[in-house]
């Protein structure tokens, strides 16, 4: 009796089995990979928002999962593993740190779609790199700063010395000091992507030493609350609107829009479209969003960045364009020359004008 | 270069800023290790102070009010480690682990629709004329009264652990809970009270970050702060006043490295970045050449027909 019973389980349990799988071929099953959680409000909170709109765009026909707070290197690659393993056809690896792991796990299955967001290795035919020209709206963010700024230091807190982020602290850098000859950048490398003590504080002593701009390359809102305590300090939104902290000291923001990528990458899966390609689109694209310029920024300040904002999205003007030097006095950009995208991919040097080494 | 860019007075107070989260969660560690439990849990328990302190004070205006309720829901946290650990004699690394995730999990739950809401302030404890004096003031007098319970706790801490017979039972328990069960001393109690205390001064440490350093909610935003504090515990060969220094020592660093790095000092930023680790993990092994010991029944559980 019990032996017929253990057998009927048995059945039952590889009965509801079957019908899982089969159920998972049904469903497309598209994964998320996050460095941080994903209420951070920034990065990881954006990634998720397009990962909503999946869902939304196809309903049933979808099947979501992620894991947050998945630590750069080692152990990503489990994560990723883990997610190939339990059906994902496609996988989103959603920061830099992710670009190795994402590889090697592509490597071991040639059936998943694999989607690294800001790196640049793509060495099997099933992985795509996806970025936002992040840089574009740090050029206006650099224009606002350097008009705004009263003491002509901008505090700058950088995460990872990786191309992505030496690029936006040049774009800055080259659009404050276009609008203000004596502005003065002050770098803080904080070595995280997410950790709020350690970006307030990062906030607090920049803006102690006499910051009275500062601008974050890291997810959290910590900067922002710091920043607010602080008073007479402006910062903007990274990654997310942070609308929360406007009219100030959020004057405006970068916001990153994943979801129309998302869900036209989802779409090629189940057309069975996917191919690799190496997407990198900015303003004009609509992949990275200008927030709202709150009332705090003087009405001509404002509606020059919205014609920076309109150049940069038609195409008309590039945030790299020539004259420029390296921080050595080497030239970069001859007069009228803009940075091709093969440079810009690979910044690994400041521009002329800006004090400090990057670090190895 | 700059140096002069980097006010002294203030570099202090914000050492004390980040010292003050460590600091009390590695006291609360110390007692629960020195009785024989190892508990991974703080930094569960930290995060659920955290928000416990801020959905607090953000509904009643009064960070005190906050502060009592970091301690209890703290509290609350490791009774759930307690249980497991002393009663289902669970394993207590995998309970402690198991309390970090859920305590990240609930508290991310609680916190959803306190995003983005700033807190009311925590005001320097009023101590009158001496907050006036110049340099020492502001250095000694100007904190919040969370930074002064932190020594107080760390100080009644070590007079209890070595001076009284309460500190003595304690210490037995830890160092062979079978000899203290033979004497008739309570073991799974005087745990249980050592965890409680354990998880309410990691809950102060939580919303310290929340309420004072940050201040802001963010889910999982102390981002680690409870390990460093298990390993500080750990490098502090669980003595009190080393806890204290090896607090102070990284937190001043931290916040050292952050400025020197801002004054534009020529030190490779990765050195200076990981300079508090270095630092303090050197001075405290230094310290510990001495004869000190993990307590005997460390991470042991305890079975009374055992």
């Amino acid at each position: 009796m019990k032996f017929t019973t253990l057998m009927a389980g048995a059945a039952l349990a590889l009965g509801l089995a079957g019908a899982a799988v089969a159920d998972g071929h049904e469903k497309t099953k598209v994964g998320f990979v996050y460095v941080g959680p994903v209420g951070d409000g920034g990065w990881t909170y954006e990634h998720d928002q397009g990962r909503l709109a999946v869902e939304a765009e196809f309903g049933d026909a979808v099947e979501t999962v992620f894991v947050e707070n998945v630590a750069e290197g080692p152990d990503s690659e489990r994560v990723m593993t883990q997610m190939a393993l339990d059906g994902a056809d496609l996988i989103f690896t959603t920061s830099f740190g992710y670009m190795d792991p994402t590889n090697n796990v592509a490597a071991k299955f040639p059936d998943v779609k694999f989607e690294h967001a800001t790196g640049y290795k793509r060495l099997h035919p099933n992985v795509s790199t996806y970025s936002a020209r992040f840089y574009e709206g740090r050029a206006i963010q650099g224009h606002i700063a350097g008009k705004m700024t009263k003491s002509n230091i901008i505090g700058y807190i950088a995460s990872f010395p990786i191309p992505e982020v030496i690029r936006g602290i040049n774009s800055a850098y080259i659009h404050a000091k276009k609008v203000n000859p004596d502005v003065e950048f002050k770098i803080i490398w904080a070595y995280t992507w997410f950790d709020p003590s350690k970006e307030a504080d990062a906030a607090k002593v920049l803006i102690e030493q006499g910051a009275d701009v500062v601008l974050q390359h890291t997810d959290s809102t910590a900067p922002q609350a710091a920043a607010q305590e602080a008073g007479n300090v402006i910062t903007f939104g990274q990654a997310s609107d942070m609308g929360q902290y406007a009219p100030l000291p959020r004057v405006s923001s970068i916001i990153d829009d994943w979801a129309p990528y998302y869900i036209a990458r989802t779409r090629a899966v189940m057309e069975g479209t996917w191919e690799q390609k190496d997407t990198w689109d900015g303003i004009g694209a609509g992949m990275v969003g200008i927030g709202e310029i709150s009332d705090a920024v003087p009405a001509d300040i404002k509606a020059e960045a919205l014609e920076m904002k309109a150049a940069l999205a038609d195409g008309s003007y590039h945030a790299f364009t020539g004259p420029l030097n390296k921080q050595d006095g080497s030239p970069f950009l001859a007069e009228g020359e803009t940075a091709d995208d093969g440079t810009l991919a690979g910044m690994n040097f400041f521009v002329e004008g800006i004090e400090g080494d990057i670090p190895n | 270069m700059d140096l002069s860019a980097i006010n002294p007075v203030l570099l202090v107070a914000a050492m004390i800023a980040a010292a003050t989260p460590i600091l009390l969660a590695a006291i609360g560690e110390l007692v629960v290790e020195r009785a024989g439990v190892l508990n991974l849990g703080v930094e569960g328990m930290m995060i659920t102070g955290a928000v416990c302190g801020f959905i607090i004070t953000v509904n009643t205006g009064s960070p005190t009010v906050g502060f009592i309720a970091a301690a209890i829901g703290g509290a609350v946290l490791s009774l759930l480690f307690a249980f497991l650990t002393q009663v289902a004699l669970a394993n207590q690394v995998a309970s402690g682990l198991a309390l970090t995730l859920f305590g990240l999990g609930l508290s991310a739950l609680m916190g959803q629709s306190y995003v983005g809401i700033k807190p009311p302030r925590m005001e320097a404890t009023p101590l009158g004329p001496l907050a006036d004096i110049p340099v020492i003031g502001p250095i000694v007098f100007g904190h919040d009264m969370v930074v002064y319970l932190g020594l107080a706790i760390v100080a009644a801490t070590w007079a209890t652990l070595k001076f009284t017979r309460a500190g003595l039972v304690l210490r037995a328990v830890g160092e062979n809970h079978d000899a203290a069960h033979a004497l008739g001393y309570k073991v799974k109690r005087i745990r249980t009270l050592a965890i409680l205390f354990g998880g309410a001064c990691a809950g102060l440490g939580g919303a310290y970050i929340s309420l004072v350093r940050v201040p802001q909610w963010t889910e999982g935003m102390t981002a680690g702060v409870g390990w460093i504090a298990l390993a500080l515990v750990v490098f502090a060969s669980w003595k009190p006043w080393r806890v204290l220094l090896g607090a102070y020592l990284f937190g001043g660093i931290t916040q050292l490295q952050l400025n020197l790095q801002g004054a534009g000092v020529a030190i490779p930023v990765e050195y200076l970045a990981m300079s508090p680790y270095i630092v303090t993990i050197i001075v405290l092994v230094i310290l510990s050449a001495d004869k000190s010991r993990a307590p005997g029944s460390l991470g042991r559980t305890f079975h009374a027909s055992g």
